[in-house]
């Protein structure tokens, strides 16, 4: 406790601040208001213009995307995937109801596991929060359905992300948040990804798949594409 | 580490000489600041969110107290500790505590240029805990027992071969004669090792980029993903910050990242930017069970209302790095210690004393391109004046060094005169040495004996300035933004 004083003692008196945080004072007021500030015009676009653009950014960074009708369709297009790049024929699921309600079976002949990622997954399949077509990000939120670990231990991720949830820039996205979880709160992790795994720490040469995904392969789901 | 910040004029000789690291710096004095512009644009409010990103961190340190309050209650209401912690002892000391506690063997670190600032791995060693580097250039310069030579970018300095043999003469289990030629090799190698450390782990210890206040969040951006398996997977979440990082709101921290990445690599957004929120909540199924913040002064406090006050702002994107002549010419160690460049020019005084950094400010030509890049906008070559000035009244410089600058401030206090001199200046200068680098000048030996100087291109740049006869992107889009 000495050291929090002595600091914040400090700070008060070069600021001129008499007093330890109280109910009136400019930080509490700028926190509680959270006003936007400027916002780039890039986003903000009607619906499908913002699924474009939202495409197109995120094939700039390297993700692959596809859009298909409806979740029925995740299956096939995972099972698309693993074939295209000569992948094990073995997933792992987060435990989203979206993905556990899908007949896996039926429709694919995949080894298909589900729970927290682990180090010897190849390729995991998750469910986005959002997206933002600013810059083609996907906004991961941890819960119970939705575990991060699985974001970044496979080589191979493959993110399921509705349309509909595809803002124009970031601070939608807080808004609905902020709803959900209620003011000042936020999970345990919110994950913005854009684009796969990279470094250039040799030589200045860029590389894929550093420590996370070395390929981001998302799905949007889009009933107006049926 | 042990500044060798008194030791500058060797150390800038020595980088001289040294050719992958000369090599290296022709590479990024080209690649970052090309990239850099894209990116800018690309996105025509860039330098009207540059002021809002100034404005933003300028109110958070007129209310530094108040926000460092709210955001603790809000780190302990998600379930988190925050430790305050005067100096860089005792964050090593409190971050040593919470690593036996948790009765740990190794710790998992993601790059934090505080971590470098209270040398935390030396420490940890010392006391048989096994710090590991995560992010790719981080572990190979702690292989090789060095610090970073730029805040993004800390092995630049070294080539592939160098690289390789680090992994060779490290990686010992591993078949000697094995290919390491391609940086793919070496990657895949690294990764392999790292991954064995980061299941391992059982604490992860993480800077953060931004703390913010509305909901006791740390905020970590990488582009390996690195600072995720390091927050995620251990038991233990250990943040080391220091106190200016607060921002107040989501909303701020958003406008803040539009200008980072954009500053620092050229990207639109780094690859993750990760919002952490305490220990995990009882459903989750992964995540730290134990979140603790070590939130560190070490000099900022006495910062505030200071002439370097406005050094606070500083996100550590490294863009004043990447244009700075010097920096572009003897890299980051010349240096001596953990930041380098201007922002380190201006830091490193703040931080370890004038006495032990007297050469840093004087590492500048005050050539301003830096304040130029800055997505904070800060003055660093007002400051870099400062501490002249200081230096010149406490006796320190040489008694040249005095002299000219006594000079220059004569000339600089005449505008029209100053202007006259440097244009003549300039038009002498170019007889000498045409186009290119100078190797010697006559009455300017202390400069040219140890670095070439740049050959004036044929006209100041105030005097090309007001032509608008740059032909660089970079002059036109300032002028637009100035005019
Ligand atoms: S001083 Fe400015 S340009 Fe330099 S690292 Fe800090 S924020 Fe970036």
């Amino acid at each position: 406790m000495a050291a929090r004083e002595e600091i914040l003692d400090r700070l008060r008196a070069k600021l001129g601040h008499s007093d330890a945080l109280n109910g009136e004072n400019p930080a509490l007021k700028h926190i509680e208001d959270h006003h936007k500030n400027l916002i780039p015009k890039r986003g903000s676009l009607d619906k499908a213009q913002r699924v474009d653009l939202f495409v197109q950014e995120a094939t700039r960074v390297n993700a692959t995307v596809v859009r298909v009708g409806s979740f029925d369709d995740v299956p096939d297009q995972v099972s698309a995937y693993l074939r295209e790049h000569q992948l094990p024929a073995k997933i792992k699921i987060a435990p989203h109801h979206s993905l556990k309600s899908l007949d896996w079976q039926q429709k694919t002949s995949l080894m298909v596991d589900e729970g927290r990622g682990k180090g010897d997954d190849g390729v995991s399949v998750s469910v986005a929060y959002g997206g933002v077509a600013e810059t083609g990000t996907l906004v991961m939120s941890s819960g119970p359905q939705t575990p991060t670990s699985l974001n970044f231990l496979p080589l191979d991720h493959i993110v399921v992300l509705e349309a509909d949830r595809i803002a124009g820039d970031y601070e939608a996205v807080w808004e609905r948040l902020r709803a959900q979880f209620g003011p000042g709160k936020l999970p345990r992790t919110v994950n913005w990804i854009t684009g796969p795994s990279r470094t250039a720490d040799i030589e200045q040469t860029l590389l894929l798949g550093a420590h996370g995904p070395q390929r981001l392969h998302i799905l949007i789901v889009d009933p107006s594409e049926s | 580490m042990q500044p060798t910040s008194p030791n500058f004029k060797q150390n800038a000789r020595d980088a001289i000489a040294d050719d992958p690291l000369q090599a290296a710096l022709a590479k990024l004095a080209v690649g970052f600041p090309m990239r850099r512009l894209e990116a800018a644009a690309r996105l025509p409010e860039f330098e009207d969110l540059r002021d809002q990103a100034r404005d933003i961190k300028n109110h958070v340190l007129e209310n530094l107290d108040h926000y460092l309050e709210a955001y603790e209650k809000k780190v302990i209401d998600s379930g988190g500790h925050v430790h305050w912690c005067r100096d860089a002892k005792e964050a090593r000391e409190t971050i040593l505590d919470i690593c036996r506690k948790a009765d740990a063997k190794t710790v998992t670190k993601s790059k934090s240029m505080i971590s470098e600032e209270i040398a935390v791995n030396a420490y940890l060693e010392e006391n048989g805990i096994e710090p590991v580097e995560t992010d790719l250039g981080e572990y190979i310069i702690q292989l090789r027992k060095e610090p970073p030579s730029h805040i993004i970018a800390p092995a630049i300095h070294l080539s592939k071969e160098q690289v390789a043999d680090t992994f060779r003469n490290s990686h010992i289990d591993l078949a000697a004669d094995r290919d390491l030629e391609e940086p793919r090799a070496l990657l895949e190698e690294a990764r392999a090792r790292l991954r064995e450390k980061f299941l391992g782990a059982d604490v992860g210890l993480t800077g953060a980029n931004m703390l913010i206040a509305e909901t006791g969040t740390n905020v970590l951006v990488t582009n390996e993903g690195n600072a995720d398996l390091t927050n995620n997977l251990p038991r233990v979440h250990v943040v080391i910050a220091s106190i200016e990082k607060i921002v107040p709101t989501l909303e701020d921290a958003s406008t803040i990242l539009r200008v980072l990445a954009r500053s620092a690599t050229g990207q639109d957004i780094s690859v993750y930017t990760t919002f952490c929120t305490g220990p995990r909540r009882p459903e989750d199924l992964d995540g730290p069970e134990e979140y603790h913040v070590v939130l560190l002064d070490n000099g900022r406090s006495e910062m505030i209302g200071s002439e370097f006050h406005e050094m606070l702002r500083c996100i550590r994107c490294g863009a004043c790095l990447n244009h700075c002549p010097i920096y572009k010419s003897v890299g980051g160690h010349a240096y001596g210690w953990v930041y380098s460049g201007p922002m380190g020019a201006v830091l490193i005084p703040n931080l370890i004393g004038m006495e032990e950094a007297q050469h840093l400010p004087n590492a500048s030509t005050l050539c301003g391109k830096c304040e130029s890049v800055c997505p904070m906008r800060i003055p660093l070559p007002k400051m870099l004046r400062k501490w002249r000035e200081r230096q010149f009244k406490a006796e320190m410089g040489s008694s040249t060094a005095r002299w000219a600058l006594r000079s220059w401030a004569w000339l600089a206090k005449r505008p029209a005169l100053y202007r006259w001199t440097m244009t003549a200046g300039v038009a002498l200068l170019s007889q000498f040495g045409g186009r290119g680098r100078f190797k010697s000048l006559p009455l300017a030996g202390g400069w040219t004996s140890k670095r070439d100087l740049a050959a004036p291109a044929g006209d100041t740049f105030i005097n090309q300035y007001h032509k608008g006869a740059r032909g660089d992107q970079s002059g036109a889009l300032m002028r637009k933004k100035v005019h």
